[in-house]
């Protein structure tokens, strides 16, 4: 059923969500705060260098410490074969995951983990830590993405050849593969152009830096029965990479997701999991690991870095005729950056005729990238959203109106290929000119920058369980982790289809074991396609319900109506009989036909694309160089907010997470390839004087292809602040920053190099 | 009798020879991969594993049931995960 | 190694524990007393997340060593709420959705508690700067202030905005 153009009593209203108090009084239960009988602690080696052949890995003197109950190294784990397959958040290899959470021949990264310990103290396992000998070959190794791309650069895998150039290459190297996208002919078009605009900016990797590090106890029995209490995306993505990882069968590995303290995509692939069950394996006793900051810093997250040359032609009056990329991402260690997205994001908010697109996955002496909120989508839209401010500059054209003049519109083709179909993009451009924001006079010394954004948003496998309990309250279990209230939506929309008050219905993150399989949380997927699984579970259960009713009174069910909760004869001719409500329902529920409940699985398809459109106004300390953020001003299509509250809270995380990769974040590396910022103090992540208010505002242009019309909202958000800071700080000082992050030394160069 | 375009040059063309462009006798994505197999062996493998489809503007991820009418537009394109 | 015998009052209770020198009094709290409200999110004091209020100070409980508490008179995030009464800065929290994730929702309400208590009336720019110790990933902040703020009127008995 659709309820686009119904009228809603529950969804789109703000009601405390369900999680609420625990977390407000400490009760919530994270990973790291599990606990059992005679835990163990689990700690990872790290590699100090990075890039070393691994000549010799000796154990012999950790094992023989007091206290320690299990040593492991990659010979504790199968040898897997390279194979690829979609789990997690992007075409993964299982064999670089493996090589990933436990080194074999070579450490790639520093921070690279070679061994892990078991130990009945955290002081303990450190000391064994110390007593582990490891004997290094030290290899050159490369850190930035273009000097990974050198002829001569040091090559990490000699295996690998590049993808998607013909002929084959003959010498492996650090380029992964070569993706390209060609619309039209992009040559005439320059040729044809009046205007021309060129362009090359860098971004660094930045890390998600969720506040709640990695953390898990695992415990294997000897039956091989294994149990995982861990923070992470998808539960079941970390069963199915533990199962791989480690050759077992996945009905004898339960996991249950603990709350998960953030993630952004950087809790969609397992680190710490396989190495405890490795670890319990042996010993037979549960183990815990928690990840340091450091490690979380320089062993998971962040996103590529990359450079990124953009090329605009236009006419005179606007129109763009041609428009051109070229994408270096860096990959981290293994291949697999998000250049596929990078390169069909940058140019989707335009109608272009002519476009040629080129990107390079590369990998370098990094941690291997994960995913952070629609990956590539803001390392590609910073380069193409700077360099339509300089277009407009250059023609002298509002940067609104050049905006407006070459939209993406229902019927758009995009320069991958698909048409735009049932995007709200005109309409976020017209919030943005009907915003006071848009027309504030600035004052002296301020700038005003636009920037938009688009992600496909995306759908996928997921599972929803509705019960209706022997009184009549109801509980809603997903497959779903909930990372920034999904359970307050899905319950919502549950008591919505039920005709209940949402405080009716407690919804739950169920386990691997007690639901159907439900992909992770990830791409705005989980209130469009979790969501979806849950209106049709309750959509049955009304219909249940309307049976029951219908046996109660004796009548043909299709004399039976649902309505705000309770079931009511249709019209008179059903007869007279008072309203059934579901707890009256319930509790005759063993003489209609036993319990109601009803689960659905979907492959959600049809996830709407989202757009958005972000303003922002900055003032620029010319002696310092330091950015402040006067106001700023985020709007976005979201299809339907089911609850608005956490909609807006996602665009103003999102849109923050862009400040802080804009002016502020960054890895620094020294000479020796190892990170020098690994830490909050030194890796510097909003707080809250460094930001004002973030004024969300939310555009509805439905998505018919979910029940109630919502888009994912999460990714977004993050794709045009870049831009946007980068275009308000050209309005205030006439500097063009192309380099990321626009910290205060930049700023303070560029005034420099100005004069 | 469908056209479908190979939209990415790193995932398929290896497998195609440089061909970006075929017309395919299937009425499903089913069929649609299976009948890329038998003419470019790889390929069906490759769409399935690492590749979405997208039929008239719609992105669909593993949808063997996904409709092709003889006038859809057809785009293979990398697949999108999230964060 | 010998542990040392620490008394000191948590939230109200007297408790007493055995801890080891090196321990931190966030590693009591969480490992040898159990209560696992504070988080550890960085263990050098930059995130906030172990904020506990100690000696009537606002302290990271991971810069704190489980011995210096002998004495002290410490507040958790368990130690909030009057019994099953929420705080109002915890209530506020709550209506204003002032958390995603909610990891760093425990220090972000014991560091808004010692802020209200030594300065009922902040403004904008006072609560911002005394929560730059708080770490959140997920809101932006906005939310969180403005939840702040209410909950700054609603102790000062302002009718509510």
């Amino acid at each position: 059923m659709n309820y686009i153009d119904s009228s809603l009593k529950v969804v789109g209203t703000r009601p405390v969500r369900p999680d609420g108090v625990d977390k407000v009084t400490g009760r919530a239960v994270f990973a790291a705060d599990t606990r059992a009988a005679g835990m163990l602690w689990g700690k990872v080696l790290r590699s100090p260098h990075a890039h070393a052949r691994i000549v010799s890995i000796d154990t012999s003197k950790a094992r023989a410490l007091k206290g320690v109950f299990a040593v492991v190294t990659a010979a504790d784990f199968p040898d897997i074969p390279s194979e690829e397959a979609f789990v997690g958040e992007g075409p993964m290899n299982f064999r670089d995951l493996a090589l990933n959470c436990m080194a074999r021949t070579k450490v790639l990264y520093e921070g690279h983990a070679l061994a892990a310990v078991a130990a009945s103290t955290q002081a303990i396992a450190d000391a064994a830590l110390a007593l582990i000998d490891v004997t290094y070959e030290v290899l050159p190794h490369v850190i930035d993405v273009e000097a990974a791309m050198a002829p001569d650069a040091p090559v990490l895998h000699d295996d690998m050849f590049t993808t998607g150039v013909d002929p084959k290459p003959a010498k492996p190297s650090n380029i992964a593969k070569v993706v390209t996208f060609k619309k039209g002919d992009a040559e005439a078009g320059f040729k044809d152009a009046d205007v021309i605009v060129e362009g090359r900016y860098t971004t660094q990797p930045v890390h998600q830096a969720y506040i709640e590090p990695h953390a898990c106890l695992a415990s294997c029995s000897p039956d091989g029965q294994v149990q995982i209490h861990s923070s992470s995306q998808g539960h079941f993505m970390v069963r199915a990479y533990t199962a791989k990882l480690l050759g077992l069968n996945m009905a004898n590995i339960r996991v249950n997701p603990a709350e998960i303290g953030g993630g952004f995509g950087g809790k969609t692939l397992v680190y710490l999991e396989p190495v405890a069950v490795a670890l319990s394996r042996k010993c037979g006793r549960s183990v815990k690991m928690q990840m340091t900051r450091e490690d979380v810093f320089r062993a998971s997250g962040p996103t590529s870095g990359a450079t990124v040359e953009v090329t605009l032609g236009a006419k005179r009056d606007g129109t763009i005729v041609a428009a051109k990329q070229v994408l270096k991402y860096q990959a981290g260690a293994f291949a697999g950056s998000p250049i596929g997205p990078g390169c069909m994001c940058g140019f989707a908010m335009y109608d272009l005729p002519n476009v040629d697109v080129v990107g390079y996955d590369v990998v370098s002496n990094r941690p291997k990238v994960a995913a952070y909120r629609a990956p590539g989508a803001p390392i590609t839209s910073f380069a193409v959203e700077s360099a339509m401010d300089e277009l407009a500059t250059k023609l002298g054209i509002d940067a609104l109106t050049l905006r407006e003049k070459n939209a993406a519109r229902n019927g758009t083709k995009t320069h991958y290929g698909p048409t735009h179909q049932n995007i709200g993009f005109t309409a976020v451009l017209d919030a943005v000119k009907a915003h006071p924001h848009w027309k504030a006079p600035l004052k002296p010394g301020q700038g005003r920058g636009l920037a938009t954004g688009f992600w496909f948003n995306i759908g996928g496998e997921s599972t929803a369980q509705v019960h209706v309990n022997e009184d009549g309250s109801v509980t809603a279990a997903t497959g779903s982790p909930d990372i920034g209230g999904s359970r307050a939506s899905i319950g919502m929309m549950v008591a919505e289809v039920l005709g209940v008050p949402p405080t009716t219905v407690r919804t739950i993150v169920a386990d691997t074991a007690s639901i159907g399989f439900t992909h992770l949380t990830g791409g705005s997927r989980v209130t469009f396609a979790t969501g979806m699984a849950a209106t049709q579970a309750a959509e049955k259960v009304v219909e249940d319900l309307k049976k029951r009713a219908a046996q109660t009174w004796d009548i043909p069910v299709e004399a039976v109506e649902w309505k705000d909760g309770m079931a009511y004869p249709a019209g008179s001719n059903a007869g007279a009989f008072e309203p059934l409500d579901l707890a009256t329902l319930a509790l005759k529920a063993a003489r209609t036909g036993g319990p109601l409940v009803a689960e659905v699985s979907v492959n959600a398809q049809g996830a709407g694309p989202g757009f958005g459109a972000h303003i922002c106004d900055v003032s620029v300390d010319a002696e310092t160089g330091a950015v402040t953020i006067e106001r700023y001003t985020a709007i976005q299509d979201v299809g339907k907010a089911i609850h608005p509250s956490y909609v807006e809270g996602q665009i103003q995380g999102g849109a923050a997470q862009g400040i802080g990769w804009a002016l502020n974040e960054e890895y620094i590396y020294n000479a020796k390839g190892q990170m020098e910022n690994a830490g909050f103090l030194d890796y510097r992540v909003p707080v809250a004087s460094d930001v004002p208010m973030i004024e969300a505002v939310l555009v509805e242009v439905p998505n018919p292809r979910h029940p109630f019309g919502a888009r994912g909202v999460g990714e977004v958000p993050i794709i045009p602040p870049m831009a946007a800071i980068a275009n308000a700080i050209r309005g205030a000082t006439g500097l063009r920053m192309v380099d990321l992050p626009m910290s205060p030394p930049k700023v303070r160069a560029a005034f420099d190099a100005a004069g | 009798m469908p056209t479908v375009v190979l939209a990415s040059g790193s995932a398929g063309q290896q497998f195609t020879g440089g061909q970006t462009e075929f017309e395919v006798e299937a009425t499903n994505f089913r069929r649609l991969v299976l009948e890329l197999e038998r003419r470019f062996p790889g390929l069906g493998r490759q769409v399935e594993e690492s590749m979405a489809i997208a039929i008239d503007g719609e992105i669909f991820q593993d949808a063997y049931a996904a409709e092709l009418k003889p006038d859809s537009e057809i785009y293979l394109i990398p697949r999108i995960g999230g964060g | 190694m010998a542990k040392t015998y620490v008394s000191a009052t948590i939230n109200g209770e007297s408790s007493e524990f055995l801890c080891e020198t090196q321990q931190t009094l966030l590693d009591v709290l969480r490992d040898v007393i159990g209560l696992t409200g504070s988080k550890e999110g960085c263990a050098s004091g930059d995130c906030g997340a172990c904020s506990v209020i100690m000696d009537g100070r606002l302290v990271c409980s991971c810069l704190v060593l489980g011995v210096e508490a002998e004495g002290a008179t410490i507040t958790t995030i368990e130690g909030i709420a009057n019994g099953e009464k929420l705080h109002p800065v915890q209530q506020k929290f709550l209506e204003h959705a002032a958390l995603q994730c909610g990891f760093c929702t425990p220090g972000l309400i014991v560091a808004t508690k010692a802020l209200l208590d030594e300065n009922p009336n902040p403004t904008e720019t006072e609560a911002r700067y005394w929560l730059a110790g708080n770490l959140c990933r997920c809101t932006g902040y906005d939310k969180v202030i403005r939840a702040v703020m209410d909950a700054a009127a609603e102790l000062r008995g302002e009718a509510v905005g």
